[in-house]
């Protein structure tokens, strides 16, 4: 493990896509749930439009870790985050910026789709938009098309907006979360697990949907599933027991791991 | 795709900017909302200030043990009052408590059918009947049966006031009760009811103690249904087929005479019985400060008391 | 398992009275409130054989021997009147409690908590004592007064000049009284709104406020107009806070005209007259009466907010993924 923070430094620098910016940086972020530390002094740099997968077994801190990029554990009582995380250069801890000010640049997709039950398919995209004061109705259905299309759910509801978004399947519910993401217009797209509960036919619409934004936007995606890492993103990041044991191109990660214990999990020896 | 991300910065553009906006307005809201909480620890506050401020002069042992004196004397004390609370207390609990056990015992271990979820949903209701009801309903069985007030109708009245909150406690402390339990008893091959008696109720007790508790700090302050059958009397206890004082009867009684002296002492017999109500809230939340993780049943079961 | 315990080798269906005595005892509140109504209904009965539906529409009240007349329309207004007020105060700042409550940090919320249950700790009678003591000064000359001045002669509602024992007083104690109850269990709804809602929320970069717009308030809609109408359950069968400061009129004076007003409410007219009613005349069943009213209210308020609560928490869990 002495090499770590040697492979964190060189990524970026001699290989693919070396002219892209870095969108997004963690540096030495640690994450504590009461005096648990969960994630250990993690540093990763994350390039603009490109998919990283964060891979490792469950309770490896890859999910606290995401939630960190959004500044999600501000609502869990007793979860502490030290360290800087820069979006376009700015820290995201920062004492005097309340944190509505990035998550509008930063969209997140949770495990279990979560649309607001109450609201119409359409209401649920034009949250967000309404929140940050959209009010002109041309715009607002300008948008919310956009947005659906871009999860590639348009068609499939584009004849029912005003149906309940809960009457959805659980496929359709989670590009609708997407789709509600992307309304914001954000620049990092933070997905946690999206594809854990859905079936083979609706995880590969996801997927579908992932290598398209990735063109526009910097993904990161936790997942469980190695295959899709292999499939969706062009670095992987394998953390076990909250430190990032390796941080590659996905290619390299799955075929030529620098680290004994990367080596084994891709191999599915434990995990 | 080049066009679309222009668009997308267009769309940005369209965004308020000022943010600044609606964060001023979160903090008003928030304030507000925090606002709320103090508008309702004022009048705790002051409730509890004036109870002990004014009650403490009226007490000293002449008052806590005599009878009442002669109207507007400011003499004597209410020693009857303390007496009858307390009795009244024992004999509802006598009447309230084995009912709403065994009725909590029929909800938890019997009461996943119809008659279960018909019981449950009524007792819920039937918890919230207002108390005076209660007090007319003891009056016209009891005391207009037998001619004359009451302990027992008394008694009667705040048991049915009891008993709901006891078979509720009871049931969710019961359903608390691991299952294992259970099917150990039945692995040793005992008979449902000496498992539930022997095991499953010891291991629900505190649950249960805390329900009772919170049912006596309940009846300990009703007033309306006492008022029609214990009637209030200003003599010590004389058996349990006569009218008799309490706490709530005699503060309503003194704080209606006109008299200042009369008024002291109404706080006075305030604080006594504030003093009760409160150990007994102390009292179970102390006890299940110890017994961790059954906050939540907790919360439910302040929830289920009122007045 | 040679070493069976000793009970279960007699042979009493032990068993069968254990269920049986279970089941008769949790069939009690089914037997007592078929009892409750039945007895309230008949002894009232005579009131209303003699008033028939004036009995609801009228308003005289008169004991007098000879010339008996009873109508309880004052007081079932008067009830319906403070208790709508209690509501219109109480469920805005219960709300706001719950809403404080429930996403204070632990420290916070805790003694909070407590706070407001030794609110509802409190006996109706120390509410009343306080009321007519301390509470009835303080409203007199910081709301009523200023009130009155400003509008007593533009508003009818304000109008008349106030006393302080008025329903206007007892509306505020027992709005004071009915927030523990609402407070309570609105926090419990609050709490039961799935945290993904509450993040999915805070993704789109919603400040706490528009958090409880979006994802807390559509979602708990239900549970917390349960919450608000258990609420108002009791404020309807409250009695002695209101009973000593409601200012205890009786007959056609009785009609709530201004908030300023002494009044009287369903309860509180059993509390002040019932003893000295005498079963021999009509004044008991007019009362008995009253008290069967306010009962049927109460029961049919009971049962509706019962099934908006259990609702609205049962389904918590389930609403998404259906």
């Amino acid at each position: 493990m002495d090499g770590k923070q040697d492979d964190i430094e060189n990524i970026g620098d001699d290989h693919l896509d070396s002219e892209k910016k870095y969108k997004m940086i963690a540096e030495n972020v640690s994450v504590f749930y009461d005096d648990v530390e969960a994630v250990k002094n993690v540093t990763m740099k994350f390039k603009e439009r490109s998919v990283t997968s964060l891979i490792g077994p469950s309770g490896c801190g890859k999910t606290t870790f995401l939630r960190c990029l959004n500044r999600m554990h501000d609502m869990t009582k007793n979860a502490r985050v030290q360290g800087r995380i820069l979006l376009d250069g700015e820290d995201l801890y920062a004492k005097d910026k309340d944190p509505i000010y990035h998550r509008r640049k930063v969209g997140m997709v949770f495990q279990k789709p979560n649309p607001f039950p109450t609201m119409s398919i359409y209401d649920n995209v034009a949250a967000g938009l309404r929140l940050n004061g959209v009010k002109d109705r041309r715009i607002l259905d300008e948008i919310v098309e956009d947005s659906l299309k871009m999860a590639y759910v348009w068609d499939e509801v584009k004849n029912n907006l005003k149906k309940p978004a809960i009457e959805l399947s659980g496929g359709q519910q989670q590009r609708l979360c997407i789709a509600r993401a992307l309304a914001i217009q954000p620049e990092v797209l933070l997905m946690d697990e999206p594809a854990s509960a859905l079936d083979p036919i609706a995880t590969q619409k996801i997927e579908e949907t992932i290598t398209e934004l990735a063109r526009e936007f910097t993904i990161i995606i936790v997942t469980h599933n190695m295959q899709q890492a292999v499939r969706v993103s062009d670095y992987t990041a394998f953390m076990y027991l909250g430190d990032l044991i390796e941080f590659n191109e996905t290619k390299k990660i799955f075929t030529q791991p620098k680290n004994e214990l990367t080596s084994k999990y891709v191999k599915g020896q434990f995990g | 795709m080049m066009s679309s991300s222009q668009k997308r910065a267009e769309y940005r553009l369209l965004f308020k900017q000022n943010v600044g906006g609606r964060l001023v307005v979160d903090k008003i809201m928030m304030g507000i909302v925090f606002g709320c909480v103090i508008a309702a620890v004022i009048p705790l506050g002051s409730i509890l200030i004036e109870v002990f401020k004014n009650g403490i002069s009226a007490i000293s042992i002449e008052f806590l043990t005599q009878v009442p004196g002669a109207i507007g004397s400011g003499e004597g004390g209410i020693g009857p009052a303390i007496q009858g609370t307390l009795i009244i207390i024992g004999m509802s609990s006598m009447i309230g408590v084995p009912i709403g056990v065994m009725s909590g015992i029929f909800l938890a271990e019997f009461g996943d059918n119809r008659l279960g979820r018909t019981v449950r949903f009524f007792n819920d209701v039937f918890m919230e009947f207002p108390s005076i009801v209660l007090g007319i309903f003891a009056f016209l069985v009891i005391v207009l049966v037998l001619g004359h007030f009451s302990l027992w109708a008394g008694a009667f009245a705040l048991s049915l006031i009891m008993f709901p909150i006891v078979a509720r406690t009871t049931e969710e402390s019961l359903k608390m009760v691991p299952m294992t339990y259970r099917e150990a008893g039945i692995a040793l091959g005992l008979k449902k009811w000496v498992i539930t008696f022997r095991i499953v109720l010891s291991a629900a007790k505190s649950g249960m103690i805390t329900g009772i508790l919170l049912s006596v700090g309940r009846i300990g302050g009703e007033t309306a249904p006492l008022i029609m059958t214990v009637l209030g009397s200003s003599q010590f206890f004389s058996g349990v087929d006569s009218p008799m004082d309490a706490l709530p009867l005699r503060i309503w009684r003194m704080s209606l005479l006109p008299y200042d002296s009369a008024q002291m002492q109404g706080w006075g017999a305030a604080l006594v019985l504030i003093i009760i109500i409160l150990a007994i809230n102390i009292t179970v939340r102390y006890y299940f400060a110890k017994k961790s993780k059954k906050g939540n049943i907790l919360s439910k079961l302040m929830g289920m008391r009122k007045k | 398992m040679s070493r069976q315990i000793p009970f279960s080798k007699r042979r009493l269906p032990t068993d069968k009275i254990f269920k049986i005595s279970a089941m008769v005892a949790g069939s009690y509140v089914l037997v007592i409130i078929v009892l409750i109504v039945f007895q309230l209904s008949s002894e009232s009965y005579p009131i209303w054989q003699r008033e028939g539906l004036a009995f609801l529409t009228g308003s005289d009240w008169n004991a007098v021997e000879g010339r008996e007349s009873f109508g309880a329309a004052p007081y079932i207004l008067g009830t319906l009147v403070t208790a709508s007020l209690a509501m219109i105060i109480g469920v805005p700042l219960s709300i706001g409690i719950a809403m404080f409550i429930s996403q204070a940090p632990k420290y916070l919320s805790g003694p909070l908590s407590i706070l407001i249950e030794l609110l509802a700790a409190v006996p109706s009678i120390i509410y009343g004592l306080w009321g007519i003591f301390v509470f009835r000064q303080v409203m007199l000359d910081w709301v009523e007064y200023p009130l009155y001045e400003v509008f007593g002669d533009n508003v009818w509602i304000f109008s008349s000049a106030p006393f302080g024992l008025d329903i206007f007083s007892a509306s505020v104690i027992l709005a004071i009284m009915i927030i523990p109850t609402i407070s309570a269990v609105s926090r419990e709804i609050m709490i039961a709104v799935p945290q993904q809602q509450k993040e999915a929320a805070y993704m789109l970069g919603a400040t706490k406020w528009e958090m409880f717009r979006l994802a807390v308030f559509p979602y708990a809609k239900t549970g917390l107009i349960g919450a608000a109408i258990l609420g108002l359950g009791r404020a309807v069968g409250e009695t002695m806070a209101v009973t000593m400061l409601i200012g205890n009129a009786t007959g056609p004076s009785a009609f709530p005209q201004s908030l300023f007003q002494p009044g009287q409410t369903m309860s509180s007219i059993i509390a002040n007259e019932f003893i000295e009613a005498s079963p021999a005349s009509l004044h008991l069943p007019a009362l008995v009466g009253v008290g069967l009213i306010l009962l049927l209210v109460a029961i049919c308020i009971n049962v509706v907010a019962h099934i908006l609560v259990s609702r609205m928490l049962k389904v918590r869990e389930g609403a998404i993924n259906a």
